[in-house]
């Protein structure tokens, strides 16, 4: 198989057409993937052996007349997600040899769909950073540039897209996780809806946040993957019992007559200038297939990040009790008590950025601090999503940038927390919100990609993917691909 | 400071924060993020300017069944600082009168199940992550001597 690979959508007719075999498919994707280890350490596992089963059994499944779109295409996990058999290790050390006993049903689902599963997507510790260089397992590097961070929590997956290794991956997006990766490494990222994908098995970080999701080079890609890995499960309390529409259907409607809003407090003076330039010719794109653009004004939003870094870390310290090293996960070695073998089990398992949102959940929620913090962070959470339904009764879609900037150095933010939360000012909105969310990559600066967010009205990823989909067919930025992996 | 039951998490700067006894209370029937928090009704204003002490990290890494190395201390003192200092902005958010967010989708709250067997025995498979376990018992060092 010639590179660099095609669409999901286009391996998709070419199995079907019998151009080639999944196991072919499979072994190419296999090859790539370790041949650009070195250079990125998108992967925290892989499972090549597992993956050329899948193939074989998905080859046979075909010849007995039993394929659907899906059967035989190769795809990755964030290793987040819990995979029967396989290591599952969160980017922590306290996870470094766990082997999950069963599958998130985002990985059932997939699977159920006929996908290949070639390995397991490093990441920032437990979903937390936004650089991927929290992990234990080392940074991954920036297929555009790899002195550069790939964005995170979703580092691997979105390298791994944008070096064209794996064809699609799975990813979760707690503040932005999908779609800050997804843009600064060029590629298409989707955040459901808040319960429209399952959480069982999608180890926790922040549960009134996390959603699963996708990062996928087309949002054709995208839809096709999405409906598989959606819908309701009794086995997780927040999923919604909602329909799942078929994604692709409504790809290609007409956008006259769309309203599309900007948010005026997303182009404020922290926003790129070059990077505000290529988000503005894009507008320029939509106004181009007929929408209406107007501005809109969610005067909450610049509390977003304030807010976050109080119901995140509330969450993931309640989450995290469950790390104990008793039932599964690292034990310091010979504990004194039983005291000393949480305390010690935990410090030694748990990385410092990890550690460090533990300890501010632990003291928001300490008794007399939770009024003046959680409680607060709650009520500002409602304004953000008050201002949120307001614009969307004005407006179909929300546009706007990603991220503040194009990627930036490894290393460049690592001393300062509140600069590197900061990364997430325009994607935590949506997530306090329970709206789903987009990036879809609109143009370069200086050699580095810029991505465009695009924000719905609850479970409206139907229409969001529709107009990810219409521009994608007017500019061809989503498929350019890094040089050294042409 | 205080280690012992009873005065458990006094937080080093009175001055500038609420009066608590720093515990974490979970409410024994509800589990998840929507479990919920004993509030005291001693917490009045919110707190400002902040400025953590060495004091303070000691006692949450206590609470939060931590140990750190010496090494780690100032940096969390330092940047948990700055971090409340960053989140304190929210004291300027109207929120009077405003409903704390309890679910991220309007309308709807954590659904409950029957309380019903649903699961089958797979402990075997289950301890087998375990870091140490006899005849089907997680091992932990003595508890009570």
């Amino acid at each position: 198989m010639s590179a660099p690979a095609p669409t999901v959508a286009a391996l998709s007719a070419g199995l079907a057409k019998r151009e080639f075999s999944s196991v072919e498919l499979t072994r190419a994707y296999l090859e790539r993937m370790a041949s650009a280890q070195p250079l990125l350490n998108a992967f925290i596992t892989q499972t090549a052996e597992s993956a050329l089963a899948a193939a074989a059994a998905a080859d046979a499944a075909r010849a007995a007349g039993r394929a659907g779109a899906l059967t035989g295409v190769p795809i990755a996990h964030k290793d987040i997600f819990c995979t029967e058999g396989v290591r599952t290790t969160c980017g922590s050390k306290m996870l470094a040899d766990f082997v999950s006993p069963y599958d998130a049903t985002v990985v059932s689902g997939l699977r159920a769909a006929g996908t290949v599963m070639l390995g397991k997507l490093n990441m920032d510790e437990f979903a937390m950073g936004s650089s991927n260089e929290t992990s234990f397992f080392g940074p991954v590097r920036n297929p555009w540039s790899t002195d550069m961070v790939p964005g995170g929590s979703s580092g691997g997956s979105a390298a791994a897209v944008a070096a064209r290794i794996a064809p699609a991956a799975t990813a979760t997006d707690t503040g932005g996780s999908i779609r800050q990766p997804a843009a600064l490494c060029g590629v298409t990222g989707i955040k459901p809806t808040y319960g429209r994908c399952s959480r069982y098995g999608m180890i926790a970080f922040a549960s009134s946040l996390d959603q699963a999701g996708l990062i996928t080079v087309s949002a054709e890609d995208a839809a096709l993957l999405l409906g598989p890995m959606s819908g309701f499960d009794p086995r997780d309390s927040t999923s919604v019992e909602s329909a799942v529409p078929d994604y692709t259907r409504t790809l290609g409607d007409s956008l006259q007559g769309l309203t599309i809003g900007l948010v005026t407090e997303f182009f404020d003076k922290g926003l790129d200038a070059a990077c505000e330039q290529r988000i503005r010719d894009a507008i320029e794109v939509y106004e181009k297939l007929g929408a209406k653009v107007r501005e809109v004004s969610c005067p909450n939003l610049p509390l977003s990040v304030p807010t976050y870094y109080v119901v995140a870390p509330a969450e993931c310290s309640s989450n995290l009790a469950r790390f104990d090293g008793v039932r599964f996960g690292h034990r310091c070695d010979s504990p004194k008590n039983l005291t000393d073998l949480y305390c010690r089990s935990r410090g030694e398992g748990f990385g410092a950025e990890v550690k460090r949102r533990i300890m501010t959940g632990t003291y928001v929620l300490s008794a007399g601090y939770y009024d003046a913090y959680y409680l607060r962070a709650q009520r500002v959470r409602q304004l953000i999503s008050a201002d949120f339904a307001k614009a969307f009764t004005e407006c179909d879609l929300l546009l706007g940038p990603t991220s503040p900037t194009p990627a930036f150095r490894i290393g460049a933010k690592c001393d300062d927390p509140i600069t590197m939360y900061l990364n997430d000012i325009y994607t935590i909105g949506a997530n306090l919100a329970g709206l789903p969310g987009m990036s879809i990559p609109c143009g370069f600066v200086e050699g580095l990609p810029v991505g465009l967010q695009i924000i719905g009205p609850h479970f409206s990823e139907a229409r969001m993917l529709n107009a990810a989909h219409r521009y994608q067919q007017e500019t061809d930025w989503h498929l350019r691909v890094p040089a050294a992996f042409a | 400071m205080g280690k012992g039951p009873g005065n458990d998490g006094q937080f080093s700067n009175p001055r500038d924060l609420p009066q608590g006894n720093g515990d974490i209370i979970h409410s024994p029937v509800q589990s998840g993020f929507a479990a919920v928090f004993q509030v005291n009704p001693a917490s009045r204003t919110p707190p400002r300017a902040m400025s953590l002490n060495r004091a303070d990290i000691e006692n949450i890494a206590r609470l939060a069944r931590l140990e750190l190395t010496e090494a780690e201390i100032p940096v969390y003192v330092d940047s948990l600082s700055r971090i409340f200092a960053f989140v304190g902005e929210l004291d300027r958010a109207p929120t009077a009168g405003i409903e704390p967010m309890a679910h991220p989708l309007p309308g709807l709250a954590q659904r409950l199940r029957a309380d019903e067997v649903s699961e089958s025995d797979r402990r075997a498979l289950y301890q087998q992550n375990a870091p140490k376990v006899e005849a089907g018992l997680y091992l932990v060092p003595k508890v009570i001597e």
